[in-house]
This record gives structure tokens, sequence and C-alpha cells, in this order.
């Protein structure tokens, strides 16, 4: 049993969007961080001070520890934003503004 | 989009939002309801995203025909145009003006941009959110919230990973546990904290809700059915793992609630998904000067607040789960819609609601002495395991700053370490920083409910509403300075 077999899900045509250069799989509908999941990515980001690997805590939008860079906007919540065709998502590091 | 101000804003599409929304317009009321997901149902009635085409949605859920009559009901009053459903709006402030309330809402997912919506009153709806606290090995990644989990689940129809363990306390992990098992996660071990003695002793305050009962004795056949170990009076010591979660450690309790020698095991796992409670979002009536009781907003028998034209529900008003939450919505519908027409309410009219309400209120404040964490979780959590996830601020300057500075509130705490100064405002770090310090979890007042760009603070809002409104403004777009609304200099975020 997978959660789209669940639903009996019929997902429309899927896209593909960049990981750090790689291009993965995605559904329409799915946030970037349902996406990098997906794909088996469970971080995308590092913290400021410790550099620690950070993904997704609340899932709700509240926690903000799933920041992620796409299309060249640091700081964007992997948890609500929806990955959208050719998206190019990239792993943030700290404030998002260093590199 | 409406001219008029409406009479009602409801700010949050949950249980609670709907029910009061679908009552407030069925007696006449226009409507404007919004939420900052791309669709209405809240955390109960999360849905899948559209896309992903799901004919079968009901699977992940619970009284799907509840969620089927309200969505019914919802679609009637938007095509007579009685409600306006405003989705993927981020409400970040709600304004009293001499005539009314004006709504300010970021439009998501760029959020760039505000609205401002007018109504005659407004109705909090928004919900909660869940509390986690620290332990070692809680910021790796494959560690989450349990609540996120099922919303993942039910919103993008992913798991986290394969095999999870569920964990911490409350009702909540139930749903979640036989939810990633039924999607196909192995669950290794369901591990609450709370023992049978516990609800032993509440046991009179809970058979008075046999419904609930049901739901729980449900839930417990789930867990037979998916094969998931119930470790009871037991915890999560330890999560392991370099750069994603490995395993995680559990002990049994003892009475003191500390972990019992010799009864430590190691579980492999790449999920814990881990809840300790909810807490209620509160910082849209904080700003707006509602009274709280404790961390709940403080509603009377109409769920008005203490501020004229501002009513409450669901579980910003205290944790209680859907069904409450569709009671209290219903009830302030009523309320408002009487009120607005210059009337005094008859509760009658809301004599089976209002009955739901008091049991269920009495229900969970039953199920909140059994549902706790162990007394002594603090002593689990070592110094350099992180209080503060956001400013990775750990245990042990968390400690030193009341040792050996002095500090005995959470504020001072804040200001001398900066935990609870990040982007999250402290909603995740409060509990269990107050925790770790020894003092009361006290609210944080937040001047704006929602990280909003610097860009759209000094441009005028957009009103949609207002007669004679021109062509939404072309802003530019370089709003990627999420800054936290703290008046304290923050290193670090520009
Ligand atoms: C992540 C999560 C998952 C949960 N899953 C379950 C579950 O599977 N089963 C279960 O029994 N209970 C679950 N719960 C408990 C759940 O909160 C209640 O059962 C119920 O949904 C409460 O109803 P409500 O209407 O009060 O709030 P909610 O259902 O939480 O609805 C609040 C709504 O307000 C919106 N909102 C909040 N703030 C703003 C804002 N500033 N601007 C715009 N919109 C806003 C939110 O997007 C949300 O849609 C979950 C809770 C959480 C936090
Ligand atoms: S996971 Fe918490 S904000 Fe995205």
């Amino acid at each position: 049993m997978n959660p789209l077999r669940l639903v009996r899900a019929r997902p429309d045509a899927p896209f593909t969007v960049t990981f750090d250069g790689r291009e993965i799989p995605a559904l329409p509908g799915r946030t970037v961080a349902a996406v990098l999941w997906a794909a088996g990515i469970t971080s995308w980001r590092t913290t400021r001070t410790s550099g620690s690997p950070r993904g997704v805590f609340c899932g709700i939008g509240v926690c903000h520890d799933c920041l992620v860079t796409v299309d060249g906007r640091p700081n964007q919540r992997a948890c609500l934003v929806p990955a959208v065709p050719g998206a190019d998502i990239r792993t943030q590091e700290g404030t998002g503004h260093d590199a | 989009m409406t001219r008029e101000p409406a009479g009602l804003a409801v700010v949050g599409a949950g249980p609670a939002g709907l029910a009061a929304a679908v009552a407030a317009a069925g007696l006449g009321v226009r409507v404007v309801l919004l939420d900052a997901a791309p669709g209405p149902g809240g955390q109960f009635y999360r849905q899948p995203a559209a896309g992903l085409g799901a004919r079968r949605p009901g699977a992940l859920h619970h009284q799907w025909r509840t969620w089927r009559r309200l969505r019914a009901a919802l679609d009637t009053l938007v095509d007579r145009g009685r409600v306006t459903c405003l989705t993927e709006h981020h409400v970040w402030a709600v304004e009293r003006e001499a005539d009314g309330l004006t709504v300010h809402a970021l439009l998501g997912p760029e959020q760039d941009r505000s609205v401002a919506v007018r109504a005659a009153s407004v109705l909090l709806a928004t919900g909660g959110y869940e509390k986690v606290l620290p332990f070692p090995g809680w910021t790796l990644p494959g560690v989450l919230t349990a609540g996120g989990a099922q919303a993942m689940l039910k919103g993008g129809l992913v798991l986290p990973g394969r095999r999870a363990v569920v964990a911490g306390t409350g009702p909540l992990l139930l749903p979640v546990a036989t939810g990633l098992a039924g999607a196909g996660a192995a669950v290794v071990a369901l591990v609450e904290s709370a023992g049978p003695k516990d609800f032993v002793r509440r046991s009179r305050a809970l058979a008075a809700e046999p419904a609930k009962l049901a739901e729980g004795a449900g839930y417990a056949a789930g867990l037979v059915r998916h094969r998931i170990p119930f470790r009871g009076r037991h915890t999560v010591v330890e999560a392991h793992g370099g750069d994603r979660l490995e395993a995680v450690t559990v002990a049994a309790l003892d009475a003191e609630g500390r972990p019992r020698a010799g009864t430590l095991r190691r579980l492999a796992c790449d999920t814990l998904a881990v809840s300790h409670g909810m807490l209620p979002h509160t910082d849209l009536a904080e700003t707006l000067g509602c009274r709280l009781d404790g961390p709940d907003v403080h509603v009377d028998d109409e769920q008005r607040t203490d501020v004229p034209g501002v009513w409450a529900a669901g579980e910003a008003t205290g944790i209680g789960g859907a069904a409450l939450a569709l009671a209290e919505g219903h009830i302030a519908g009523h309320s408002v819609a009487a009120r607005l027409a210059g009337t005094a309410p008859d509760p009658d009219a809301w004599a089976g609601a209002a009955r739901v309400r008091t049991r269920l209120r009495a229900f969970f404040a039953a199920l909140d002495g059994v549902y706790a964490p162990p007394r002594q979780w603090p002593e689990l959590v070592t110094d350099d395991t992180v209080a503060c996830r956001c400013e990775d601020v750990t245990a042990g300057a968390v400690r030193s700053a009341v040792r050996d500075l002095g500090a005995g509130d959470l504020r001072t705490v804040k200001l001398l370490t900066r935990a609870g100064m990040g982007w999250c405002q402290g909603r995740i770090c409060a509990p269990g920083v107050a925790g770790v310090a020894g003092c009361d979890l006290t609210p944080t007042r937040r001047p704006i409910a929602r990280p909003v760009p610097l860009g759209v603070l000094a441009t005028p809002p957009d009103r949609p509403d207002a007669p004679g409104h021109p062509e939404a403004p072309d802003r530019h777009d370089e709003h990627d300075q999420i800054d936290p609304p703290d008046p304290t200099p923050s290193k670090g975020l520009s």
C-alpha cells in the first residue's frame, strides 16, 4: 500500500523540478516538501550557527524549519509552497543570503 | 469580489470556521471566509491537493460524511453569493476601526502582496498547532510533529519514510499511527507516556462521553489490525542519527516519570512522529487585545471574546478536537447573525450544540489530566540539546541564563539567549524553553501574526472591497526578507 493507491489517485501529468541541479519527478499539487520527500530527500537546509541539517518539522507553516531556496528566492517554506514545473530548488545554507 | 463590507469575516476554514460561516450565512449574514490553505477543511478535514486526483480521499479520513455535508452547504452558499471563500490568504493582522474591522491578508504562496477585507464582525477560528518538547536528537531530519506527518499525508499523499515510531502523548497519536500504517508505513511502535492507571483515575469523566470512547476503541482496533505495538508509560529518550534519523531509544517510565533502569531499547526507524499536545493559535486575538485564559482565547457562552465585534471558536479557544470545534462554530455563527441584526440571540436555537460543547469541554479537561508528558522530562534534555530550533540555542545556554545570570522568566531567558527570537517567534520552543528554565509558560505578545515581507508593510494594502478599487497594483517582488516581527534587532536575517 502507498498513499496514492489508498485514495485511488489519478494525478494530472507529472513534471520535473530540480534539486541542487538534479532532476527529480514531481506530481501536480504537491508542495516542494512533499516532492522532496517523495524523492527520498528529507533535509534541504542547514542552520545558521551549527550548520545542522533540517527539513520538515511542523508540516503546517509554523516552525520555519523547512526553509528552502526556490528559483533564487531563499526562505520559502517548503511545506507551503507548491512545486511548479521546472522549479529550481536549492539547499539553503544559513540565512539564505550568505551564498 | 465584494464591494459592501461583509457582515462577518471568518479567519480559518477548519471545522469551527466552516460551521460558523454556514450557520451565519444561512441566517442571512454576508460572510467572507479566509484561510491560508489552498482549500477549506482545516487540519481535521485537510484534503489532498486537487492535482493529485484522489478518487477516494475519504480513505484518509474519519467522519467523512460530516465533511461532505459541510462542504455541500458551503458550496451552495458560495454559489448564491452569500459566502466568499478566499483561500491562500494568510491573515497577518486584524485592525479595529471606528466602524468595523479590517482583516489584512498576504496572498499566497508568494506572499508579497497584502489585501484588506472589511467586515462588521470577525470570527477567529485559527485552530492550533502542536507542542513538542525537546529531547536529544529532536532536530534530526526525519523527526517531525505527529500532526505534521498527518498533514503531509492527507495533503500531499506522501509518507516521511518507511519505518516510523509515533511517540509523545495525546489523543492525536492514535489517528496518526493508524493513518501512517494504513498508508503503507511500518509503524514500529506507538510510544505513549500516559499509562492505564492515568485513565482509570479519570474513568468517570471519560465514560460520560461514549461516542469518544467508541472512537478511541476504533483506533485501538486499528492498532491491532495494523499490528502496531502500543507502549504505554514509555517515552523516547533520544533520537539517533547523523544527517538523518536512524533509530530512537525508548524506555519505560517509573512512578516519578523517569526512565526505568534496564528498560532502554533501541528501535531502528527513519521517521519519528512526535507530539506532546496542542497549543491554540492566539496571535490575532492577542493583537486585538482579546483576553486570554491561560493559553486560550477567552469566550462567553455565545463564543464572543471580550473585544466588541470579535468572536472566537474551535481550538483557538481551547484544544478539544473537531466535534467541539464544529459545535462552537455553529453557536458563534448564530450569535453573530443575531447580534448583527441588533437582537439578543435565542440560546434555544443552538441548544443541541451547547450540550455537545459542555460535554466535550468536560471530556477534554479530563483527557488533559490523563495525557501529560513525563513529569521529569527536562532531566532528559542534555545541555547540548537544542532548545530553540530557529536560533540554535542549547538547553545548556538556557540553564546558564537561569543559573548564572538569574533569568527567572521566559522573556529574560529570551533576551539573554535569543531563544524564541527567530523565525517561529517562540511558537515551537516556548514550552520547551520554559520547562528547561523551570519558569512559567507565558504567552508572548507578537505584534504581527505572520512573517510579513518588509515591502508589504511599506505599501498601502490592496482593498478589493473598497468602492472604485483600482486594478491590483503591480508591486515589485523583491521580498525575500521575511523579518520576524520582533522589535529587537535580529542578527543575520537581512
Ligand atoms: C497538523 C495537525 C494535524 C491534525 N490532524 C488531526 C487528525 O488527523 N485527527 C484529529 O482528530 N485531529 C487532528 N488535529 C487536531 C485538529 O486541530 C482539530 O481536530 C480540528 O481540526 C480543530 O478545528 P479548528 O476549526 O478549531 O481548527 P483547524 O482545523 O486547525 O483550522 C484552522 C484553520 O485556520 C487557518 N489559519 C490559522 N491561522 C491563520 C491565519 N493567520 N490566516 C489564515 N488562515 C489561518 C488554518 O490554515 C486552518 O485551516 C490536527 C492538528 C494539527 C495541528
Ligand atoms: S515544516 Fe514547519 S514551516 Fe514548514
